[in-house]
């Protein structure tokens, strides 16, 4: 009955493409491993348990911008927005706490957990404000972003007003700067015991991650969010509603970035303005540079982990060899750059087999 | 094969374009078969076929954008082998796609000179010259109005021979039109002729190809009908009229009746119309089409490409808004905004295009699941359950090869259009919207979806078939609307409907 059945069956399975969804995941793999060899072999310091947990805890504000920011690139957006919106978010909960004497902020002091739930509360308005003006408006992500990132500074500016902030809710100085758990490392020569601090702020990247794969693996809306990034008309023909799908990913977006922000804040020891200036980029090569599609539908957060490990085995092994830190940014720079070709380059062998 | 006998243009011309003997194949399949055609100065040549008969392919040989061919092409006497559309252009030959080409946010005088402004000493463009040599040139079309009006803001007819003027503009002395009136009002068609009647005086060659005979009738000089790749007939327009153009067409007493050619329509049935579409307008390509759909009857609409009906399909399925009119699901207003909540209420749509809803990379039962996922589980996935919903309509469906895991993007087209149906099959849709349902299938996929959807009828699913094939719509419908020009013409509810009879409708 069916002629074309032959030739259907022939092509059901393509070696070459099957490896070229693999590359996607073992390019940035194999980048990780050669880049740890290399810094283990050049330096003695960097291969240490210490220097892992090091690298670990130095990615891991990032690394809950990132889960959300993975969200968004699936679907083929983008969000500019993310480290704009963590700065005010944090600047926000430190402008709810009461602040030293001499902290000079005209600020609205509140109980801990009121405070921190408003403060979630200005996370979610960002979202929701990028996502109206992306579906109900249709102004591209790219430019939406863009303007919030801008709205989301001018917030901090006017907040603390160029002055420094430095206290939280108990909470977000626990999750942020305090540590969870100790590694006992034996003990050193004086007899001394030694132990390795693993923060709170690891471990809520965890919680991140878990969440974020099991949202994006087992739920309809993870489905949803790789079939509108894969194919947005068909999505639209097929009864998704692309729109609310789009909204979401925005208002997550926001969400992981204000936590990561509450925590930084936290973790850096004082809230100020352009303090979260390098995760934008550190975010978005994360999620890239592990393999995530920039034209959405392909990757995910096990992707997101490899990239965040690969940029915070660069940054720290860097310092490692004593490398100049003006030259740091230029290398990091080009990392990026042959991420986002090898990425691109991926997708069109996928394309062509 | 009918010899040109345009005894007036053969006396002592030479002609624009000759061909002789062309043949084209696509890989196998033969697009072109020993054709013979002319153009002569101070003609217009009506071209008429339906859709894969060979006129486009045709054109595109003509105007240099299919270069591989067999046979032998002369302009103006010379022999011609052009490399590209750039050497058709040179040797003056313009075209007009039924797809306009301008910019719509530049003026009328920058798409007249698009690509090409007069500038003065020093690279400066030359505005004021610019709009001059515009304003003469549109003038000479008929058309008066200022060169700096943006192209946006003008209707579509006048677009067009703002088009028509940067082809004249360009040189060509042979012009080729698709479908030029498809999208025109009558009064709009009028001032096209007259341009197009001013362009012959001057003793330019012209192509003018379309669907809509009685145009076609109006303004040729000549007329070839196209067949099955061939050139079946080639006569001055005063040896022919609107039903000897359809018998040349379809081949009407000829051996070749196959499936389609005729259909007995059932008639409506008592039930009660479960859609019913009032005067549905949207100001551009809808002008008030008004339809009913029953349960258990298969609905064709039947109408030329640009005649409104994809825009229909789309008003219905909430993709595409409409501004006047209204249509009504089971005696509700039902006008969606989102093709979510037209899913919600029991809508299910098919495009014509297999790519706009299937995902390529995805393996088959994704692309199945994807429009009941909240029926197996509100919030979690079940990729078990997807698979054994997928594995039965790969079943019920035949679908090959029957996998569930293989990427959608290694089937067969015909067997793609399967898994684009069994998306909507998995629950019964109340009203299911299929656009083109077999276009480029094989015959058996196109026999089996064939089945499969008068299936569904006899389930009591009410379906809308729309097609630009005459055979698709023959075959499968119960009761015929024809569309033209965003309205229905013709209804079409018993007895026995022909090929002709729709062709001389639309």
């Amino acid at each position: 009955m069916n002629v074309s059945t032959d030739t259907a069956a022939a092509k059901s399975f393509n070696p070459k493409r099957a490896i070229a969804d693999k590359l996607r995941t073992l390019a940035p793999l194999l980048t990780l491993v050669a880049l740890v060899v290399f810094f283990s072999s050049t330096t003695t310091t960097f291969a240490t348990l210490d220097n892992a947990v090091n690298i670990i805890r130095q990615m891991s504000i990032t690394g809950i911008i990132a889960v959300g920011l993975t969200f968004v690139i699936l679907t083929a957006e983008i969000d500019l927005s993310v480290a704009a919106v963590a700065n005010a978010v944090g600047i926000t909960v430190a402008y709810f706490t009461i602040q030293p004497d001499y902290v000079n902020i005209a600020n609205i002091p509140l109980n801990g957990a009121l405070a921190i739930i408003l403060t979630l509360m200005s996370a979610l308005a960002f979202g929701l404000i990028t996502a109206f003006g992306m579906t109900s408006i249709g102004i591209p992500s790219f430019i939406m972003t863009l303007a919030i990132m801008q709205i989301a500074n001018g917030v901090s500016a006017l907040l603390v007003r160029g002055q420094i902030a430095y206290q939280y809710p108990d909470l977000v100085t626990l999750l942020g700067a305090k540590t969870a758990f100790q590694i006992p490392l034996g003990v050193d020569a004086a007899g001394k015991a030694l132990f390795i601090p693993v923060g709170w702020t690891i471990i809520v990247c965890l919680i991140f991650f878990i969440v974020g794969h099991l949202v994006l693996t087992y739920t309809r809306f993870g489905r949803y969010v790789y079939m509108v990034g894969g194919n947005r008309e068909a999505a639209e023909y097929s009864g998704v509603n692309v729109k609310l799908v789009i909204g979401s990913v925005m208002v997550i977006s926001a969400l992981c970035s204000g936590i990561a922000g509450m925590l930084g804040v936290a973790y850096f020891g004082s809230a100020q303005q352009n303090q979260f200036d390098t995760y934008l980029l550190d975010a978005i090569a994360a999620v890239v540079v592990g393999g995530t599609s920039l034209f959405g539908g392909r990757g995910g957060i096990g992707n997101t982990i490899i990239g965040l490990l690969v940029l915070g085995v660069v940054n720290n092994g860097l310092d490692h060899i004593q490398m100049d830190s003006f030259q740091k940014i230029l290398i990091r720079g080009l990392i990026l750059l042959a991420a986002l070709v090898i990425n691109v380059y991926v997708e069109k062998f996928r394309e062509k087999v | 094969m009918v010899p040109p006998t345009h005894d007036a243009i053969n006396g002592t011309s030479v002609p624009l374009i000759e061909l002789k003997g062309v043949s084209k194949t696509f890989g196998g399949v033969t697009a072109l078969q020993n054709v013979d055609f002319s153009v002569f100065p101070g003609e217009i040549h009506g071209l008429v076929g339906e859709n894969g008969a060979g006129k486009s392919t045709l054109m595109k040989i003509i105007a240099g954008l299919h270069t591989g061919y067999e046979g032998e092409m002369r302009v103006e006497g010379r022999v011609v082998q052009f490399r590209s559309a750039r050497d058709a252009i040179a040797a003056g030959i313009g075209m007009v796609h039924q797809e306009l080409s301008v910019v719509p946010d530049l003026s009328v005088a920058e798409n007249v000179f698009l690509g090409v402004q007069p500038v003065k000493a020093g690279g400066i463009i030359d505005w004021s010259g610019m709009k001059q040599q515009a304003r003469a040139l549109i003038g000479s079309l008929g058309v008066d109005i200022d060169p700096s009006t943006r192209v946006s803001t003008l209707p579509v007819g006048v677009q067009q021979l703002i088009e028509l003027s940067r082809v004249l503009f360009s040189g060509a002395r042979t012009i080729i039109l698709d479908e030029p009136t498809s999208a025109l009002s009558p009064p709009e068609v009028a001032r096209l002729f007259s341009a197009l009647r001013k362009l012959r005086a001057e003793g330019r060659g012209l192509v003018f190809i379309s669907h809509f005979l009685d145009d076609v009738l109006d303004i040729s000089d000549r007329i070839t009908v196209f067949r099955n790749s061939r050139r079946v007939a080639t006569e001055p327009r005063a040896n022919l009229d609107k039903d000897k153009i359809i018998g040349h067409m379809i081949g009407r007493g000829s051996a070749d009746m196959h499936m389609g050619e005729t259909a007995v329509l059932r008639g409506a049935p008592d039930a009660q119309p479960i859609l019913v579409a009032r005067e549905v307008g949207d100001g551009r390509s809808l002008n008030g089409v008004s339809i009913e759909l029953r349960p258990g009857e298969i609905t064709g609409m039947y109408g030329f490409m640009g005649s409104g009906l994809i825009e229909f399909a789309r008003a219905l399925f909430g993709r595409h808004a409409f501004t006047r009119g209204n249509i009504t699901l089971e005696g509700k207003p039902a006008h969606f905004r989102s093709t979510a909540a037209a899913r919600r209420a029991g809508l299910a749509f098919v495009p014509e295009n297999r790519g706009m809803m299937l995902f390529r990379n995805e393996p088959v039962f994704k692309n199945v699941s994807i429009s009941m996922l909240g029926r197996i589980h509100r919030i979690l996935l079940k990729p078990q359950q997807e698979r054994v919903v997928a594995q039965h309509q790969i079943k019920d469906l035949q679908i090959r090869p029957p996998l569930t895991d293989i990427d959608l993007g290694s089937l067969s087209g015909g067997n793609q259009q399967k898994v684009a149906l069994a998306k909507w099959l998995t629950s019964l849709p109340k009203i299911l919207i299929l656009s083109e349902p077999t276009r480029g299938m094989d015959v058996g996929a196109k026999e089996d979806v064939i089945r499969i959807i008068k299936a569904l009828r006899d389930k009591g699913v009410s379906i809308l078939v729309l097609s630009t094939e005459p055979e698709t719509i023959l075959t499968l419908a119960d009761k015929i609307y024809v569309v033209k020009r965003g309205t229905v013409v013709s209804e079409m509810t018993s007895g026995t409907v022909t090929k002709s009879d729709l062709l001389t409708a639309a």
